[in-house]
């Protein structure tokens, strides 16, 4: 409705309008495990403040949110854990590799720490730094809106992949 | 200015505070103990360690009581136990580190072990000796005679091979993506009291 009250027309597909609450309203679970997680918190809290991209809803179940931050080292031992967490997400579900040591193993080249999160789970925004500022994880949120605002994200293109036809309901539901 | 010269450190006054009692203790051990001890490495004067014991590994379990029960020593508390592996034959060595609440002071006990050989629990002297023996038969494979649970304390409990022997591959990654199996004998409900 403008401002005089006559009524305007936006037109759109309803697949992308659905992509498009979804991107501004991703509800992140922190999986803050070392000092990347110190800075996931700053980039929560008021001084960068998360909520300007409607991700601030932090929830601590993986039934209740749609993106998995990874922010720290992952043990050997704690990736059945993470492979649990992962699998109980509801789809469409997106994650997030916050610094080195999630990304790659870091700087332990040992036996003990998994060399990269992407061995067990699929990740679809890394983020370099060790650790990365709060502007890196920001900017790691941006670009993950327009990857889910595309379709772009590993969750995305399986479910496309599975259904032999697109229906308008498939659309939606990616 | 001598760059040898030794720098005095918080602890470099041990040697002075505590040799009364460590020169009384280490005579009284090696009258007591003629045989079983097999050597006996004190610090120098300006000290940031503690005296070192090697004892034989038989007499391990009787020395360990003798320092904790004996008036003289009172060692009461065991600040931990650790295990190196070394390059030649025993190839390990077992590590007591202890503290005397009442004498604030420390010492160390070492034995030696060959591979595959056990050494005796000393879960019995100190109930903190479980998590502690745990966990070098996690890391070194040694097996502990008498301990009432010797299960992987640190690994995954499907995991092959004892990662802090010389002998194991740094980059011998084994990943587990399915859940630990779960041991019904460590539920409240199972037969464990």
């Amino acid at each position: 409705m403008s401002k005089d009250g006559a009524f305007g027309f936006l037109t759109t597909r309803l697949a992308e309008l659905v992509n498009w609450g979804r991107k501004n309203s991703l509800w992140p679970l922190p999986y803050g495990t070392s000092c990347c997680g110190i800075e996931l918190m700053s980039a929560l809290c008021s001084d960068y403040d998360i909520s300007r991209f409607g991700a601030e809803v932090v929830r601590f179940s993986p039934r209740q949110s749609d993106l998995l931050i990874v922010a720290g080292i992952i043990n050997t031992k704690m990736a059945p854990v993470l492979k649990t967490i992962y699998d109980q997400m509801s789809d469409p579900k997106f994650v997030m590799s916050v610094g080195a040591c999630a990304s790659s193993g870091g700087i332990f080249n040992v036996y003990s720490v998994l060399q990269g999160i992407d061995t067990v789970i699929p990740v679809d925004v890394y983020v370099p730094g060790c650790p990365p500022s709060a502007e890196g994880i920001l900017h790691a949120l941006l670009r993950l809106q327009v990857m889910v605002s595309r379709g772009d994200t590993h969750s995305q293109k399986r479910i496309i992949g599975s259904r032999k036809s697109h229906t308008l309901i498939d659309q939606i539901r990616v | 200015m001598d760059i040898r010269k030794q720098v005095l450190t918080n602890y470099g006054d041990w040697f002075t505070r505590f040799g009364d009692i460590w020169k009384t203790q280490l005579l009284q051990l090696g009258q007591r103990f003629v045989t079983e001890i097999e050597l006996i490495r004190t610090p120098p004067v300006d000290a940031t360690d503690v005296p070192i014991i090697f004892v034989k590994k038989n007499a391990l379990l009787s020395i360990l009581l003798f320092l904790k029960e004996e008036p003289g020593f009172c060692y009461d508390f065991l600040s931990d136990i650790t295990a190196t592996d070394e390059e030649n034959e025993p190839r390990f060595e077992v590590v007591y580190n202890l503290f005397s609440t009442t004498k604030f002071n420390r010492i160390r006990i070492k034995t030696r072990v060959k591979d595959g050989e056990d050494v005796q629990s000393a879960v019995d002297i100190w109930p903190a000796a479980n998590w502690a023996e745990r966990e070098i038969f996690d890391m070194f494979g040694i097996k502990f005679l008498g301990h009432p649970d010797l299960r992987r304390i640190l690994m995954d409990e499907r995991f092959q091979g004892h990662p802090l022997r010389k002998d194991y591959p740094l980059r011998g990654y084994q990943i587990f993506t399915e859940p630990e199996p779960v041991n019904a004998e460590l539920l409240d409900s199972g037969a464990r009291k």
